[in-house]
């Protein structure tokens, strides 16, 4: 069958069962838009470039596939970039597809003509550069394995101009991927393994360290198994969360800089680590020199390279987490453990009284209220996507989640501008459930720009802005480490509902307490999209808070007193 | 300095992906020699890398994890053959040919050209011995000089071949979401 190379791409995207592109079309990328409008694929036309590529991620991470963006050439490329380093950093499976102008122009500095493969190379899992039609099938279908196999990343296929229009037979059993022979690796030998079986059985104050990598492998039902058998306690990183239920009794919550004091404690306190697709990121340890000496570790891991990075490991076993646990499942004893888990729900304990849930009402509207009654409204089953700062932490200790991929956030690059984005991809993922973006007054004006996208595809999410008028988790840097000298940091901000409105969305702002819930409950309940800007108190912290590079048990904890300030009108 | 063998796809932005990778490690490079092997699709590079073994493990598992990259290895430890050549242009008169001549032989390294003031002289073997070579012309006046860097090989019975076995990845299953 002859097609243009611009209907071959779309054909074998279709093929590869996707459904949703998001884009911005452009000079180069043409040919492939007028093949788009006869095609059954939905595109998103988005409002700048890295909002498609955070659609993408956060469709991936929703859906557990892969996400595909789209752009033309320069422009729309490099503005692809922030998005593409985003989901690198997180391991996310996206395809980006750019258009390039025409082969023969390559190299001559043409309008809109930019190394992308050159700019992407150290934030891709691979990329290339296609300009012959013939090749356009079998490459897209080598993206696709190379995004979603092993440990994921994003591939981004370039795609010249010449190659999208000039015609080519199609045949998807003759495109076949090819990608280059690998030397299978040996991953441990049994002496590993029998070693890790050993200090499982033998640890008297085991901790699982639970990450993303349990999520990317499917490993949920056996990691459960894996976890009751040995009854051993669970610490999560950032993006481990939903990956073990948190209202399982062993699930102790986030683990890091600003974890819970009582899982960094714990890990400081740990006899053996069990480190299970996370890669002892600095924002996990703290200080390495005094990081769990006490502790012997195993890290099964699937990326080799992770191996001894930053933590030496007595016992490394490389591989898909799930094949790996299936495998020390059989061998795992169950151990009481009454003293250690004892131990664990004392520190829990001492905790509790400090937490900003149990201080009396100042009638100050915290952060952490209005996340805490998120959580009970949605009954914690929301899907709900963070940008990055304060409010990204505030969630992960006050949000709940007890299902897989519920929680969508910007761990790794800690990307400004994800939330919103990325929502607008997972409600396309899942479309049946239910969306809540949180995000900071500074991150969402990065790419506000999206609400348009949402009234065009009249799709439905929840946003709750937490505004304290700050650049927050800088400002606490400048509290903590600065002298309180606040450069930069104080933000003025349009009035957001104002905004949702000029959009076409029905905006809310929210100043007491007493307004929260029944603001949340008539935004679920509408079938619109609807936006709540929370203005809560401005000078809160981030408790408790381990300074950058300090030990991991040494945090600073939320004082006594409770702030006097209010948030203020703009 | 930690000596590297890889096989790569004989294809154009391989080398920098290659390079881009060890100066993203910080890892700075001695020498890279690359050229084809007996399989034309398949080049053979030698990295010798200024780093200690931790920082080569980085650099081997990071660079198989490169599409482009068949298999890596650190062959630092183990047995093996390292050869480096270098071509010089030396100075040479009638009084100081004699005396150049006899060093030549000494190192075994063989005259390629001949002119009115000057020789090009070939040289090969262990990095040591060239450095030896060089040292000793010196004063005689070295005008030029080109050097490949190592390559490497281990001894024997330790082959490193490239890998034949193709890909196991499969294509993903594609996810539906509900229809919208």
């Amino acid at each position: 069958m002859k097609l243009t190379g611009a209907e071959i791409l779309c054909e074998s995207l279709t093929r590869l069962g996707v459904q949703h592109i998001f884009g911005y079309p452009g000079g180069a990328i043409l040919p492939v838009y007028d093949a788009l409008g006869r095609s059954k694929l939905h595109h998103i036309l988005v409002r700048h470039e890295q909002g498609a590529t955070h659609m993408a991620d956060g469709y991936a991470r929703a859906s557990g596939g892969v996400g595909v963006a789209m752009a033309t050439s320069g422009p729309g490329a490099t503005n692809m970039v922030t998005g593409i380093a985003t989901a690198m950093l997180d391991s996310s499976p996206v395809v980006c597809i750019t258009g390039q102008v025409s082969s023969k122009l390559l190299g001559s500095d043409a309008f809109q003509e930019i190394d992308i493969t050159g700019i992407t190379m150290p934030i891709t899992k691979h990329n290339v550069v296609v300009a012959r039609a013939d090749d356009i099938a079998r490459t897209v279908r080598e993206a696709f394995i190379i995004a979603s196999s092993g440990r994921p990343g994003p591939v981004l296929v370039d795609i010249t101009k010449d190659a999208q229009q000039a015609s080519s037979d199609f045949n998807w059993e003759t495109s076949a991927p090819q990608l280059p022979p690998k030397r299978q690796r040996i991953n441990y030998d049994q002496a590993e393994f029998e070693r890790a079986v050993e200090l499982l059985n033998a640890s008297k104050r085991p901790l699982i360290l639970a990450g993303h990598g349990i999520l990317v492998s499917g490993a949920m039902r056996v990691f459960d198994k894996f976890v009751h058998t040995g009854n051993l306690p669970v610490a999560m990183t950032l993006l481990g969360i939903g990956c073990f239920p948190a209202n399982d009794p062993l699930n102790l919550g986030m683990m890091g800089m600003h974890g819970e004091a009582w899982v960094n404690h714990a890990i400081q306190e740990a006899d053996l680590l069990v480190a299970v697709g996370m890669r002892f990121d600095d924002r996990v340890t703290g200080d390495l020199c005094t990081y769990a000496k006490e502790a012997r570790k195993i890290h099964i891991e699937i990326d080799r390279s992770e191996i001894n990075k930053n933590v030496k490991v007595d016992s490394a076993l490389i591989g898909d987490a799930r094949e790996v646990l299936e495998l020390l499942l059989p061998r795992l004893e169950h151990r009481e453990r009454g003293d250690w888990l004892g131990h664990i729900r004392e520190l829990k304990g001492d905790s509790a009284v400090r937490d900003i849930q149990g201080l009396p009402d100042s009638g100050h509207l915290y952060a952490a209220h209005v996340i805490n009654d998120l959580w009970k409204e949605t009954n914690g089953e929301a899907i709900v996507v963070t940008d990055v700062g304060q409010h990204q932490m505030w969630e992960a200790q006050y949000y709940h989640h007890n299902q897989p991929r519920s929680l969508v956030t910007s761990g790794g690059l800690g990307t400004m501008g994800f939330a919103l984005p990325a929502a607008i991809g997972a409600k396309f993922a899942k479309p049946d459930s239910e969306v809540w973006v949180v995000v900071g007054d500074g991150g969402f004006q990065m790419t506000m720009c999206e609400l348009a996208t949402i009234v065009q595809e009249k799709i439905k999410i929840n946003i709750a802005i937490i505004n304290n008028g700050f650049l927050g988790m800088v400002r606490q840097w400048q509290e903590f480490f600065y002298d309180k000298r606040y450069v930069a940091t104080p933000l003025v901000a349009p009035d957001f509902a104002a905004l949702a409105n000029a959009f076409g969305i029905r905006g809310e702002r929210i100043t007491s307490r007493t307004d929260v819930i029944p603001t949340i409950r008539s935004a679920r309940e509408s079938s619109e999209t609807v936006l709540i800007d929370f203005r809560v108190e401005q000078e809160d912290s981030v408790y408790p808070m381990v300074p950058a590079g300090g030990a991991l048990h040494e945090m600073i904890r939320r004082p006594d007193s409770p702030l006097v300030e209010t948030a203020t009108e703009p | 300095m930690q000596t590297l063998v890889a096989y790569v796809e004989n294809k154009p932005g391989v080398l920098n992906r290659v390079a881009s990778l060890a100066r993203r490690l910080a890892i700075n490079i001695d020498s890279l020699t690359v050229g084809p092997t007996e399989n034309e699709e398949i080049a053979r590079m030698t990295i010798v890398a200024h780093t200690d073994e931790k920082g080569a493990h980085r650099l081997e598992a990071s660079l198989e994890k490169l599409v482009d990259v068949l298999l890596a290895e650190n062959i630092s430890d183990r047995s093996l053959i390292e050869r480096d050549l270098a071509l010089l242009k030396v100075s040479a008169d009638q009084q100081s040919r004699p005396h150049l001549m006899e060093l030549i032989k000494v190192f075994r390294a063989r005259v390629i050209d001949v002119a009115p003031g000057s020789l090009i002289l070939e040289v090969s073997g262990t990095v040591d011995k060239i450095d030896g070579l060089l040292e000793v012309l010196r004063p005689f006046g070295v005008l030029e000089m080109a050097r490949t860097g190592r390559i490497a090989m281990t001894r024997g019975s330790d082959l490193l071949r490239p890998p034949k076995a193709p890909s196991k990845a499969k294509e993903p299953e594609p996810v539906i979401s509900a229809a919208k």
